[in-house]
């Protein structure tokens, strides 16, 4: 079989000749074993990948601006998909960044974790995470699962938090998607960590509008929704706190791979993770959503001019 | 893969049948929405459906309109009708009423339109009233035709009302939707074979009605050779007087 034998030795020849390539370039951004140096932008140009929903994608291009700001070059790779493809991006380097939440990733590499808190769950994560992968630090800013009443539900029975729902005189039902009557998050962490009973009338739209909607029908007295959706402040929502920390935490924290996290990248990062609160990111969500419908690059922009972080 | 195997096994198990969340439970509940959607559904469409049959007017206006509800997605108006109406039964049982209607209507009105016209003014020959011909002559003939569409609707509840556990509502649609975000493939697999298994029953229950209703001489004409050509494929088409 000539042909076949000559086409391996031309891949072969191909092989060595891009060795030799790579170890004469000293500054090749894909070798991971580079020696990073830190102070300047080395690495080469950094991609922020995002997850395929629009506050994810608004957080990937605010990393993305922050740091063409400060003179290193990105560019964003938006809505990829799913937990699981953005991550196989991350390890094949098609993306070098990506906004991630602190718990539900934790979660992800580690199924059977107890971690509640966002310190818990962050010191965890750090040593969950595989070999080639970093977190830089956590932002305030959270999107989790929320417990939300109504203001007229919360004034009439006094309740501002999980623990004063026990006082409640009447039966109390929660919306929220099927699994919640078996998430440790949902009925059974209730009744298990605030003594609680509730049944669950399940709706599978995430919190969207039908739950919503159920809430203000007194329907149900309980919802769950992302602590993010615009729709908690649109409807006057009172989102319930949660002292014994039943829910896991989901701080936003950007995952990146160790080989591009140089010193200078971390600080310009951390800079937008220690101003990033989760009011912005309900602001953000609430000019991406309804009428508004900004484009996530132009409210990501807007966030950081108003923010002034840099220069 | 045993996909099939524990999905079996999830059904074997006593402990899924009772309950107020149970197995009985479930398809009883299913049944009973089932049995809701069409009694309404045959409410509405029956009258029509022999009304446009019998006197060959309004087909124009209401075919078209029931071939464009049958291309509206049941879970879309589902999830529309309950932002105004609640989670509760009633926006899934408008969606499914309106699933219904278009199989009801098109099998009366294809029912009257398929007798034979000979027979038609034959009876108008010997003095019969519009409406001794609709209940003596036409309605009799055309009954095989109108449990089919009432069966093709019944089928297609059965299968349907599954999607409406998307809100707070039971039947066999909750094992597939409570299943689905907790990777529960065993249960999910189990609540389909259950609709398959329900869908079925109630098929071979219409097959055999529909075998029942059949005039002795539409049957007799069946098993022999056709004695005039076919009027099926065109119901309402040619001249009919009111």
């Amino acid at each position: 079989m000539p042909a076949r034998r000559t086409l391996l030795l031309a891949a072969g020849a191909l092989a060595l000749g891009t060795l030799g390539l790579a170890g004469c370039s000293s500054g090749d951004p894909l070798a991971a074993d580079t020696p990073r140096s830190s102070g300047s932008a080395s690495g080469g140009s950094i991609v922020v990948g995002s997850a395929a929903f629009p506050e994810n994608e608004i957080l990937a291009y605010v990393y993305a601006g922050a740091l063409n700001a400060n003179g290193i070059q990105a560019s964003v790779k938006p809505n990829i998909g799913a937990r699981d493809v953005y991550l196989a991006a991350l390890t094949d380097g098609s993306i070098d960044l990506v906004p991630e939440y602190t718990g539900n990733l934790l979660q992800y590499y580690d199924a059977g974790t107890t971690a509640l808190s966002s310190e818990q769950v962050y010191a965890e994560l750090q040593s969950a995470l595989p070999a080639g992968f970093q977190v830089l630090e956590q932002a305030q800013a959270q999107d989790a699962d929320s417990y939300n009443v109504t203001e007229q539900f919360s004034q009439q029975y006094g309740v501002t938090s999980l623990a004063d729902l026990k006082k409640v005189p009447i039966p109390l039902s929660v919306a929220a998607n099927p699994e919640f009557a078996t998430r440790p998050y949902g009925i059974p962490g209730l009744k298990e960590v605030y003594g609680v009973d509730a049944t669950l009338v399940p709706v599978s739209d995430s919190g969207g509008p039908n739950t919503l909607k159920a809430l203000l029908d007194g329907q149900v007295q309980l919802a769950d929704i992302y602590s993010t959706t615009p729709s908690i402040a649109q409807n006057k929502l009172v989102t319930l706190e949660d002292p014994e920390h039943l829910i896991l935490a989901q701080n936003v924290v950007p995952l990146i791979s160790s080989a591009k996290a140089s010193d200078k990248v971390a600080q310009v990062l951390n800079t937008v993770q220690r101003a990033l609160t989760t009011e912005d990111l309900i602001a953000m969500n609430t000019k991406s959503s309804g009428d508004a419908k900004e484009s996530a690059q132009q409210i990501a922009s807007e966030w950081l001019s108003q923010k002034k972080l840099f220069g | 893969m045993n996909a099939y195997g524990d999905a079996f096994a999830w059904l074997a198990d006593p402990g899924h049948w009772p309950g107020p969340d149970g197995i009985a439970a479930r398809v009883g509940e299913h049944l009973a929405y089932t049995g809701l959607t069409l009694l309404i559904a045959l409410v509405l469409a029956l009258p029509a459906g022999l009304l446009i049959g019998h006197t060959g007017r309004g087909a124009a206006l209401v075919i078209p309109f029931t071939g464009a509800l049958r291309a509206l997605p049941t879970l879309g108006l589902v999830i529309v009708l309950a932002l105004g109406l609640g989670i509760g039964l009633l926006a899934p049982l408008i969606a499914l009423v309106i699933l219904a209607l278009p199989p009801i209507l098109a099998g009366a009105y294809a029912g009257l339109g398929s007798v034979d016209r000979a027979t038609v003014e034959a009876a108008r020959a010997v003095g019969m009233t519009g409406w001794q011909l609709l209940w003596q002559v036409e309605v009799p003939l055309a009954l095989p035709l109108i449990v089919a569409g009432v069966r093709a609707a019944c089928l297609q509840l059965i299968a349907t009302w599954t999607v409406a556990a998307y809100l707070a509502v039971g039947g066999l649609g909750r094992f597939i939707y409570d299943a689905l975000p907790v990777r529960d493939y065993a249960q999910m697999l189990a609540g389909s074979i259950l609709v398959i298994v329900l869908a079925l029953l109630a098929d071979g229950l219409f097959a055999i009605v529909q075998r029942l209703l059949t005039p002795a001489g539409v049957r007799a004409r069946r098993a022999g050779e056709p004695r005039r050509r076919s009027r099926l494929p065109q119901p309402v088409a040619g001249p009919s007087a009111p």
